[in-house]
């Protein structure tokens, strides 16, 4: 054991060691195997037929094809699904990042009035869940003519990621030298110009992890697609295929090959680049 | 007017700047938040708003049948289901972070194996597992009868006593990864120092996890304590996607937002009584109260138990 890091190395003898390591190894085995293997049973089971799955449940699919999720994709309007998604989650984050960003910056680096005002009145929503406060966004939407429209979804959902990130990009624009705005200021470089082209480049990592806590679960969220959305025009993955799969739970094949292609956009970025998603995920945790 | 016009010249970047996110902040999160009080003070004739009522929204929700049986049922199920959430991620949670902190050969792994439920939706997540439980077609109880243990296999999601306690150890297997991460990252802030000068001293494993680890991680256990407070009080897509609206079986796993959701949208799956705002602003306000008190408890405790290092 090269690195004691956190807890100190124990002094058992060598061989005892030796066993508790390997009962490490297998715990830790069996319970990747439970956290796994739901997951293993969902990919193999969406490439067999509803009575395989029913015949050998642990089996393997007697041939690989892809017919299930082109059904899937025909019958459930998946890619219709998909591409709203896909709107909704980047215009959010869009008018997320065009609000959050130059209204963080104002907080961080000007001296004003009612500075420390906004500042609280930003910071009070970082722990109060917008959900709670359904009844009058709907009805607002409602009045707005916004109901059933992907804009109902976008503002929601950037007006909730506001406290969050307005806290993270300001603390990372406080840390910023202002020796750089002074110079730029000195060159005739104009308030808007120095934010844009010098101060925003610079906290690109707090614009990635703005970026990651947010936009997980929007991409996943049920509740807020459930109330605003009634026509199929605008409906997200997460919503389109809660209908699908109320339709089709006897076809399990047919219910397995979709949540395989509901969860896949998700399960690949984070295999890509986990690192980036893991350290984003919890730094904004923590500051929270 | 030109002193106004002055004003902005000078300061007129400032207003561009806040004024966005101010308008949609406040128009689309500060102001539902706060109607929703005096929705809930209101009486409501469908989706018009009638006269003050004062409290009876809330004499009506905590003292008339059949709405006080609901609601101290789903209020009892919400703290059942953050209990046990908190219980698990404080032990398992805590025992695994501590252990893959250790960095040994193929922890990466094990960790990113137990995030990985966590990147998906709660409605893949609940009807993965209402297949995989389904007792007489579902692999769980496959497996259990292929090793004899037939008497095991039940409607587990289908009987009061045992539906609610599955829901809930569902949601833990989508959410431990989480916490673990965040236990790790806390951890592995720790300076490496502190467990250096606890060797000299003669500390063990456990002695260092008890005298160094756990207090220096107990801001962050109060934080993701409040995280998990405020998501399992929120709690909704589970039930709703494994046991329906009500909360089935005859709401043995009804939660706050579940009986929030009927009361203000009408209850689909029983044919729809209509939609009763005032009512449901008034759980909803209540439901504010209860998650506002135990994060402002939380954020004292956090504070308190800081360490700067």
């Amino acid at each position: 054991m090269r690195s004691p890091h956190p807890a100190a190395a124990g002094r058992r003898p060598p061989d005892a060691r030796w066993v508790g390591r390997l009962a490490i190894y297998l715990f830790l085995t069996l319970l990747a195997l439970g956290f796994l293997y739901p997951i293993v049973l969902m990919v193999l089971d969406a490439f067999k037929t509803t009575p395989e799955i029913f015949r050998h449940p642990f089996g393997l699919p007697s041939h690989v094809g892809l017919e299930t999720f082109r059904e899937v994709w025909r019958r459930a309007h998946f890619g219709l699904y998909l591409r709203n998604s896909l709107l909704v989650t980047g215009g959010s984050l869009l008018v997320l990042l065009a609000t959050a960003a130059p209204a963080a910056y104002a907080l961080a680096r000007y001296r004003f009035p009612v500075r420390g005002l906004i500042f609280l009145f930003f910071l009070a929503g970082i722990m109060v869940p917008i959900r709670l406060g359904i009844l009058p966004l709907y009805l607002l939407m409602k009045h707005l003519s916004l109901l059933d429209t992907p804009f109902a979804l976008i503002f929601t959902y950037a007006a909730s990621g506001m406290p969050m990130s307005v806290f993270l990009l300001s603390t990372f624009f406080r840390t910023l030298p202002s020796d750089l705005e002074d110079a730029a200021r000195i060159d005739g470089c104009g308030e808007y110009r120095i934010f844009w082209s010098i101060m925003l480049p610079l906290v690109r990592p707090a614009v990635a992890t703005v970026t990651i806590v947010n936009v997980v679960p929007w991409w996943n969220d049920f509740f807020f697609p459930l109330l605003f959305l009634q026509s199929n025009t605008w409906k997200t993955v997460p919503l389109g295929m809660q209908i699908f799969f109320g339709q089709h739970l006897t076809n399990w094949s047919l219910v397995f090959a979709g949540m395989l292609m509901a969860s896949l956009p998700l399960l690949a970025i984070y295999l890509l680049m986990s690192r980036q998603f893991i350290s984003g995920l919890t730094s904004g945790a923590l500051k929270g | 007017m030109s002193g106004a016009r002055g004003w902005f010249r000078r300061n007129g970047h400032l207003v561009v700047f806040l004024l966005p996110g101010l308008v949609l902040y406040g128009l689309f999160m500060a102001y539902p938040l706060l109607t929703s009080l005096s929705y809930s003070l209101s009486d409501w004739h469908g989706l018009v708003r009638g006269a003050f009522s004062g409290l009876a929204n809330f004499v009506k929700v905590l003292g008339q049948w059949p709405y006080n049986a609901r609601f101290w049922g789903a209020l009892s199920h919400n703290a059942l289901f953050f209990a046990l959430t908190l219980a698990i991620q404080s032990s398992l949670g805590l025992f695994l972070a501590a252990l893959l902190s250790r960095k040994w050969r193929g922890f990466a792994f094990f960790q990113a194996v137990y995030f990985l439920p966590y990147t998906m939706s709660m409605v893949v997540v609940g009807f993965l597992w209402l297949l995989l439980l389904n007792p007489t077609w579902g692999p769980v109880a496959h497996g259990l009868r292929l090793v004899g243990l037939d008497a095991w296999v039940q409607p587990w999601l289908g009987q009061r006593s045992t539906a609610l306690i599955t829901v809930i150890l569902v949601n833990a297997w989508h959410w431990l990864g989480f916490p673990v991460l965040v236990f790790m990252a806390a951890i592995q802030g720790i300076p490496r120092e502190f467990y250096e000068a606890g060797l000299v001293d003669g500390a063990n494993e456990w002695q260092g996890f008890r005298h160094i680890t756990f207090p220096l991680l107990l801001p962050s256990l109060a934080m993701m304590s409040i995280l998990t407070f405020i998501w399992d009080f929120n709690a909704f897509e589970l039930v709703f996607v494994m046991q329906g609206a009500s909360g089935a079986p005859n709401y043995a796993t009804d939660l706050l937002a579940t009986f929030f959701y009927r009361t203000a949208f009408g209850d689909p799956t029983t044919g729809g009584e209509p939609g009763q705002i005032g009512l449901a602003s008034a759980i909803g306000v209540l439901m504010l109260i209860i998650i506002g008190a135990a994060s402002a408890f939380g954020v004292r405790f956090s504070q308190r138990t800081q360490t700067e290092y």
